[in-house]
């Protein structure tokens, strides 16, 4: 008998709780803000799936209701995607170690 | 087109990207880099997708003309938003992912062929289940996330909204929720997905608002992990290995934040998400505060004070975030260092409204990051401290949590200030902090209370020293 698919990706899906659990352990606490505005970012991959949505549309008509709300959902994981990363980088590029000669 | 075997090898390195981007958090310096493998993951599943896809018809335009449209905005918010609205900008983009979330679900609920889930009204089984899941979950982010950032950026009060029947209200949602997708599963009726989805925005809703401003660390981290576990409903569906990493990575770090900050304030999660702390406590404790002496000083004393100090403790709080005192701090403590006086920050795990909150707010003020320790790093050193410096905390620095078993902080971990030679407490008034009660220390002998904007008295202390 064949393994269900959904099986391994359950399986990944399990392991990586595990990975995120040791990871997000590790992290430093001085850190937690820039974290959690990079999970954000990374959330947002969900745009893989907003843009089959807003392909699903024909060539000829590219818009029906399945279509506009792909097409909404990736404006939003793209204000996200976007916004994410770059704040992330504003805030970590403001961590400087102490100066020697101070 | 690619094939979907390599597009899925494409996700996974993808989301092994999403792994090492929050390795590098471990430490500010491989942070930087870690960004720049997080940013490296994104544009492999962008471009996976893309190559995976045969149409490259105009609908191919409107996604690259929507990434653009969306990421503009994002572009213009991540550089103009000021570090102390970091809070709320964090729970805006939460609601934003939810939303995304739900979007992608109904867009797979009304045309599942074009995901290879089966046919309107003859979804496969599993595929629906993932679904509906991913909906409610992203559906309660979104209105969920909507309130806290209400709440954050003051358009709602910051206390608690309570009312009778509130929680077996809630538990009855919550309970229907799951009997609507179980119908949902076994009819495929629409119309129940949309009660579905109507449903999760108002439970969202109803969880939020009975939780009070100082609890929103908890919230947000909370909203964090369910964006997460949304992402990876919707990874399930479709079949998506780069959401259902990430959607897990997500998910976890947000419940870890959460156990984080709320033992930082020695509640249970279940204390903070039933919500209503602090709305009713501290009426009892009004009545004999005035009676009792408070030694109050000036920016002239606490310079006095400071300058005689061979070591300095700083304790900010949401106050100073508040008050934006972080660069007139930082000015004050270079003065400090030019007499040299050592200076170290102490940061409680909740001070502020996000975890991590004053570490960001120092960093933007230049304040290196190796002066700013953790409550338990530092918390021995008050003792052999001259001064205790608390600019805009409050409950955090409270005695009382260790000594009165009846008070509604006790056990709650915090830092040692009154063990310091000297206090100097910088507070507008006296009244109680968010847990409604009277801080013991400012009654003690050596407690100097500075009546003050937390940035006027700063830049006044550095003007006397």
């Amino acid at each position: 008998m064949e393994i269900d698919p959904l099986i391994f990706r359950l399986s990944i899906f399990i392991l990586s709780i595990f990975v995120g659990y040791y990871v997000v352990w590790s992290v430093t606490p001085s850190l937690h803000t820039p974290l959690m505005s990079v999970t954000n970012a990374i959330s947002s991959v969900i745009i893989v799936g907003a843009i089959i949505a807003g392909l699903s549309g024909s060539s000829d008509s590219v818009f029906n209701t399945s279509s506009i709300f792909g097409f909404l959902a990736i404006a939003l994981a793209a204000i996200n995607i976007f916004g994410g990363f770059l704040v992330t980088q504003r805030m970590l590029a403001m961590y400087k170690k102490k100066k020697k000669d101070k | 087109m690619i094939s979907a075997n390599l597009s899925a090898i494409f996700y996974l390195v993808s989301g092994v990207l999403f792994i090492l981007a929050l390795r590098g958090l471990s430490s500010p310096e491989t942070s930087r880099q870690g960004n720049l493998f997080g940013i490296l993951g994104m544009i492999i599943a962008i471009t996976a997708t893309f190559l995976s896809t045969d149409n490259f018809s105009t609908g191919f335009l409107f996604v690259l003309i929507f990434i653009l449209l969306g990421g503009s905005v994002g572009a213009f918010i991540a550089y103009k938003i000021p570090m102390t609205a970091m809070p709320e900008l964090v729970a805006g983009f939460h609601s934003l992912v939810g939303l995304a979330a739900v979007f992608v679900a109904i867009s797979a609920f009304l045309n599942p062929e074009a995901f290879n889930l089966g046919m309107p009204g003859n979804i496969k089984l599993g595929s629906l289940i993932e679904m509906s899941i991913g909906a409610a979950v992203g559906a309660i982010t979104f209105s969920g996330s909507v309130i806290a950032f209400l709440k954050l950026q003051g358009l709602m009060s910051g206390s608690p909204i309570t009312f009778k029947g509130q929680h077996p209200l809630n538990a009855i949602i919550l309970i229907s929720i799951i009997i609507i997708i179980y119908l949902l599963c076994s009819t495929q009726s629409s119309n129940l997905f949309w009660i579905l989805l109507l449903v999760s925005f108002l439970i969202g809703f109803l969880l939020i608002i009975p939780i009070g401003g100082a609890d929103m660390p908890v919230v947000i981290s909370m909203l964090n992990s369910y964006s997460g576990w949304a992402a990876a409903g919707i990874g399930f569906t479709l079949e998506n290995t780069a959401l259902i990493i990430t959607g897990a990575l997500v998910g976890s770090s947000g419940a870890i934040l959460s156990y984080i900050m709320c033992k930082g304030m020695n509640r249970s999660f279940f204390n903070v998400i039933l919500g209503g702390f602090g709305a009713t406590e501290g009426s009892g404790n009004k009545s004999n505060k005035e009676q009792k002496p408070v030694k109050s000083g000036n920016a002239d004393d606490a310079a006095f004070l400071m300058k005689n100090a061979s070591s300095v403790i700083i304790v900010p709080g949401y106050g100073m975030a508040v008050a934006q005192a972080q660069h007139a701090l930082r000015e004050m403590v270079d003065t400090l260092k030019k007499n040299d006086i050592k200076v170290s920050y102490a940061i409680h795990p909740v001070a502020g409204r996000m975890p991590g909150h004053m570490n960001v707010l120092l960093a933007e003020a230049n304040v290196p990051y190796d002066e700013v320790f953790e409550l338990e790093e530092i918390n021995n050193d008050f003792a052999n401290a001259d001064v205790a410096f608390v600019i805009g905390a409050n409950d955090v620095t409270n005695p009382v949590a260790k000594t009165d078993p009846q008070s509604p902080i006790y056990g709650m971990p915090v830092l040692d200030v009154e063990k310091c030679k000297s206090v100097l407490f910088v507070k507008r008034s006296l009244s109680p902090g968010y847990a409604g009660i009277d801080n013991d220390l400012f009654y003690k002998e050596n407690t100097l209370m500075l009546f003050a904007d937390a940035k006027k008295m700063t830049e006044d202390i550095t003007k006397n020293l």
